[in-house]
C-alpha cells in the first residue's frame, strides 16, 4: 500500500510547481542537464568482457524523459532511419509506462535493445533534437535502451497481434539486422518466413562482429527468440549460393520472394608486403574468433586466438575500436591504433573513440602502414608506417590524407589487425549471375529494395557497402514494404505516402 | 544434427572414415568441395574435404586424420552419434574435363580427397594413372578404391614395406620422362609432397592442380583467415579454392600459416585430457 501511495504526492508536487511559477515569471525553469550514463570504470572494464554502460535506473530514465519538450513536429523522428515514434515513447517513459514505451518503439523498430546500444544517435535522432541547439539533446539512445531492457529483463515481452496468415512464403538470406527487420515486419503481416543463416548462430554482425562488452549476446538471442515465437523459421548452417541458389529458392522450394541481406562480408586488406605473416588478422577474423567462437573463453571454448603483447589495429571506424578494445580485454600490454587521418575524421562514433581513449588505446594518427615485417618463422615483429598530413577536402567532405614523402617510422608489434572495411561477398553474385551489381559488387536496388530480378530484394551492407546496423534495418523495412506490395499486388503509385 | 551412419578406422586408427547423414549437402556436393564441421557448442569450426557422397541415401563421406583437438574428439564418436553442425558444400568444385591422360598423385589422408576427384576424371573419359603413397604399408588408405578407378596404379612407401620404396615423386618423374601425353597432374597430400610434385611437373611444363587445406572459420570469404598466396596474389582458399594451380602456390607461406596455433592446439589437447 505504502508503495502505491508514495508516488502520488510527488506527482502533485510536480504539477503544482510549474503552476506556481508562471504567476511571477513566464520563463521556464532551467532544464536539468542530460543524464549521464553510469559506466564501468576504465581500469576495471579493460579486464572483463562485461558491458561497459550499466543502463539507466527507472528514476534516471523518467528524469531524462521529462527533459523532452514533446515537439509538435519532432525533428528527431526525421533523423531516425526507421522513424521510431520518439516523442510518444518518451512520454510513456515519463509517465512510468515502461513496457508500453517498449511496445511503441517496436511498432517501427524490431531491435530496440540493440539500437539503443549501437546506433549512432549523435548523428541521427539526437543530432536533430531541438534541445541540442542550445544545450544537450535528450538522451534518446539511453531511453530506448532503458525501456527495451526493462521489457526484456522484466519478462514483459508480449507478442504483438499478427494479421491472419496469408499463403505467401518469403525466404530471407542472412539473419543480420536487415534480415531480422524484414522477418519482424513481414511476420506481423501474416507471411510465412524462413531465414537461412550461414553460421550456427543468428544475428549476423550482431553476434560475430560487435563484442560482448558493447552488445551482450544474450540480447541478440532474445531478439531471435522473439522472432521464432512469432513463427519465423531459422535454418542455420545454410550458405545460400552454395547449398541452394536464389533461383532454386524461388522455383524448387516454392518461395514467393527472396530477400538478400548477407552483409558485406569480404574483408579488405592493405595489399602491402607482410600481410600474410602469422599474427596478421582481418578485423572480421579477429572479432569472429573472439565473439562468435568465444575465443576469449579459450580453452573452455576450443577456438584459439593470438593475443599479442603489443597490438596494432589499422583503421578508424567502430570496428577498429572494437578490435582495439577487445585486444586490451584479452590481456595485451599495449594497443596502438594506426589511422591515416586525424581523430576528428574518424568514422567511429564519438562515444566509441572516447571509450577507447579512456581505456588507454594509443592513437597513432596521420599515419598509414606500408609494410609489415616478420621474423624467420613468419611471425610479425614490426610494422612500418608512413606519416600523413591533411590536404583539401575530398568527396566525403573530410580533408584528404596525403603521405609525407620520406617520413617513416616503425612500431614494435606482434599482432596486427586490419580494420579498413569490407568488400561485397562474391557468393551470391557467383551463383546468381543475372543479379545486377555495381562495380564494387554491391547489389543494385530501387527505393523499395527491389533488385533487377523479379521477387528478389536486397538491403543492408550488400547494397550500401559497410554501414550501420540501423541503416541496414532502414533498408530492410523498405524492402519489406516492397515485398508486401508486390506479393499483394499493390502498385507503388497507388500508395500515398 | 547430422548422424554418423557408418564409422571405419583406417591406417592404424590414425585416419577415420565417417558416412554422415546430410541429404541436402549430398545432393549438391561435387568433387573437391568441403564442409565446415563443428562438433559441440564449445567446439571450433574446421574444414574437411568431402571424400564421397551418396545423394540417394543422403550421406557424405568424411575421411580425416587425427591432428588436433577437434579431430581427436571426432575419432571418439561412434555410429549413431551426431555432429552438431555441418555447413556446405563450400568452395569451388574441381575443374574436371576430358583432357586425355592425367596423373593423380596422393599422399597420406590426401588420397581420400584424391579418390573423389580421380573418380570424376575417370568418369569424364580420361585415362587415369594414379600414384599413391604413405609412410608405411599400414598407413596406406583406399588402395582398392583407387585401383578400381585407375588405368594404372603405383604405390610407394617411405620405408619400402609395400609397393615401391621411396616417395611419390619418383614414379611420377618416370612417367613424365617416358610419356609425352600427360595433360594434367593432380596432387593432394601433405604440403611438402605437393610442393615437390609441383617443382617436378613445372620442369616438364605439365599443368598441376593442388588442393589446399589452410585454417578456416566461416568458409564463406568472410574472415580471410585462409589466405594463400597464388601467383603473387592473395587468394581466399574458401571461395577462390580450395584447388589452385600448384605452380603458383607459395607452399612455404602456407606451411607457416598452418602452424599458427600449434602451441594452442597442444594446450587444448592437454586441457581436454586433464580438464
Amino acid at each position: 500500500m505504502s508503495k502505491k501511495k508514495s508516488p502520488a504526492p510527488k506527482k502533485e508536487n510536480a504539477k503544482q510547481s510549474p503552476k506556481d511559477k508562471p504567476a511571477e515569471k513566464p520563463k521556464r525553469p532551467p532544464r536539468p542537464p542530460r543524464t549521464k550514463m553510469p559506466e564501468q570504470p576504465p581500469d576495471i572494464r579493460i579486464k572483463n568482457f562485461v558491458e561497459v554502460p550499466y543502463g539507466l535506473t527507472p528514476e534516471e530514465a523518467q528524469l531524462e524523459a521529462a527533459r523532452c519538450i514533446q515537439c509538435k513536429r519532432p525533428k528527431c523522428v526525421e533523423g531516425c532511419p526507421v522513424s521510431v515514434q520518439i516523442p510518444e515513447f518518451i512520454a510513456l517513459i515519463k509517465d512510468g509506462h515502461f513496457a508500453e514505451a517498449a511496445s511503441k518503439i517496436k511498432e517501427t523498430n524490431v531491435l530496440p535493445a540493440v539500437c539503443g546500444r549501437v546506433c549512432p544517435q549523435e548523428t541521427q535522432c539526437e543530432e536533430t533534437c531541438i534541445l541540442g541547439r542550445r544545450g544537450e539533446p535528450v538522451a534518446i539512445g539511453y531511453l530506448e535502451r532503458f525501456c527495451a531492457d526493462y521489457e526484456r529483463l522484466g519478462g514483459h515481452i508480449k507478442l504483438p497481434k499478427k494479421k491472419r496468415p496469408n499463403d505467401k512464403k518469403v525466404a530471407i538470406v542472412g539473419s543480420g539486422p536487415a534480415g531480422l527487420t524484414v522477418a519482424g515486419d513481414l511476420s506481423l503481416l501474416g507471411y510465412k518466413l524462413t531465414i537461412f543463416e550461414a553460421f550456427h548462430k543468428g544475428g549476423g554482425v550482431l553476434v560475430y562482429g560487435i563484442p560482448e562488452f558493447r552488445l551482450p549476446k544474450e540480447i541478440v538471442e532474445t531478439e531471435i527468440n522473439y522472432l521464432e515465437r512469432l513463427g519465423v523459421e531459422i535454418k542455420y548452417n545454410h550458405v545460400i549460393g552454395m547449398c541452394k541458389s536464389i533461383n532454386e529458392l524461388l522455383t524448387k522450394d516454392g518461395f514467393d520472394a527472396v530477400f538478400i541481406g548477407v552483409g558485406a562480408g569480404l574483408p579488405r586488406f592493405l595489399n602491402i608486403p607482410g600481410e600474410n605473416l602469422n599474427g596478421v588478422y582481418s578485423a572480421n577474423e579477429y572479432l569472429t574468433r573472439s565473439n562468435l567462437m568465444k575465443a576469449y573463453l579459450y580453452p573452455t571454448y576450443n577456438t584459439p586466438i593470438m593475443k599479442g603483447r603489443k597490438v596494432t589495429v589499422v583503421g578508424g571506424g567502430n570496428v577498429a575500436m572494437d578490435c582495439a578494445r577487445t585486444a586490451l580485454r584479452l590481456g595485451s600490454d599495449k594497443v596502438m591504433l594506426v589511422y591515416r587521418r586525424a581523430r576528428e575524421q574518424m568514422p567511429a562514433r564519438a562515444e566509441e573513440v572516447h571509450h577507447a581513449a579512456e581505456e588507454g588505446i594509443d592513437f597513432r594518427l596521420l599515419s598509414n602502414p606500408v609494410e609489415i615485417i616478420g621474423d624467420d618463422t613468419g611471425v610479425v615483429k614490426r610494422i612500418k608506417c608512413q606519416k600523413y598530413q591533411l590536404g583539401e577536402p575530398d568527396d566525403s567532405g573530410r580533408r584528404r590524407p596525403l603521405p609525407i614523402e620520406g617520413e617513416y617510422f616503425e612500431l614494435e608489434t606482434d599482432l596486427v589487425i586490419i580494420a579498413i572495411g569490407n568488400n561485397a561477398n562474391p557468393l551470391i553474385k557467383a551463383t546468381t549471375p543475372d543479379i545486377e551489381t555495381n562495380k564494387w559488387g554491391n547489389i543494385i536496388v530501387d527505393e523499395f529494395g527491389r533488385t533487377n530480378k523479379n521477387f528478389v530484394y536486397a538491403a543492408g551492407d550488400i547494397v550500401t557497402g559497410g554501414a550501420t546496423v540501423i541503416s541496414a534495418m532502414g533498408g530492410g523495412r523498405k524492402a519489406a514494404t516492397g515485398i508486401h506490395r508486390d506479393l499483394m499486388g499493390i502498385k507503388d503509385e497507388d500508395v500515398q505516402d | 544434427m547430422h548422424q554418423i551412419i557408418r564409422k571405419q578406422e583406417m591406417a592404424k586408427g590414425t585416419i577415420v572414415r565417417f558416412d554422415v547423414r546430410a541429404p541436402e549437402i549430398a545432393k549438391k556436393a561435387k568433387p573437391g568441395q568441403f564442409v565446415i564441421v563443428r562438433l559441440t557448442e564449445t567446439g571450433e569450426r574446421i574444414p574437411l574435404t568431402i571424400a564421397d557422397k551418396d545423394s540417394f541415401e543422403g550421406y557424405i563421406t568424411l575421411i580425416f586424420q587425427v591432428v588436433g583437438k577437434t579431430t581427436a574428439i571426432m575419432r571418439t564418436l561412434n555410429e549413431g552419434d551426431a555432429i552438431k553442425d555441418l555447413v556446405g558444400p563450400l568452395g569451388k568444385p574441381a575443374d574436371i574435363q576430358k583432357v586425355g591422360t592425367v596423373i593423380m598423385v596422393g599422399g597420406g589422408t590426401g588420397v581420400a580427397i584424391l579418390h573423389h576427384i580421380a573418380k570424376a576424371f575417370k568418369e569424364a573419359g580420361n585415362t587415369v594413372i594414379s600414384i599413391i603413397g604413405a609412410r608405411e604399408k599400414d598407413l596406406l588408405i583406399l588402395e582398392n578404391e583407387m585401383r578400381i578407378i585407375s588405368d594404372e596404379l603405383v604405390i610407394t612407401t617411405d620405408d619400402g614395406s609395400y609397393g615401391q620404396l621411396g616417395f611419390v615423386t619418383e614414379p611420377l618423374q618416370r612417367y613424365l620422362d617416358e610419356r609425352y601425353d600427360i595433360k594434367e597432374v593432380y596432387a593432394i597430400g601433405p604440403i611438402p609432397m605437393m610442393k615437390f610434385v609441383c617443382r617436378l611437373t613445372k620442369k616438364y611444363n605439365v599443368p598441376t592442380m593442388v588442393s589446399l587445406n589452410p585454417i578456416m572459420i566461416d568458409g564463406t570469404g568472410m574472415c580471410g583467415g585462409c589466405r594463400v598466396t597464388v601467383g603473387n596474389e592473395t587468394k581466399f582458399c574458401c571461395v577462390d579454392g580450395p584447388d589452385f594451380n600448384g605452380h603458383e602456390v607459395d607452399f612455404d607461406e602456407l606451411t607457416k600459416r598452418n602452424s599458427m596455433y600449434l602451441k594452442e592446439e597442444k594446450d587444448a589437447l592437454l586441457f581436454s585430457i586433464r580438464g
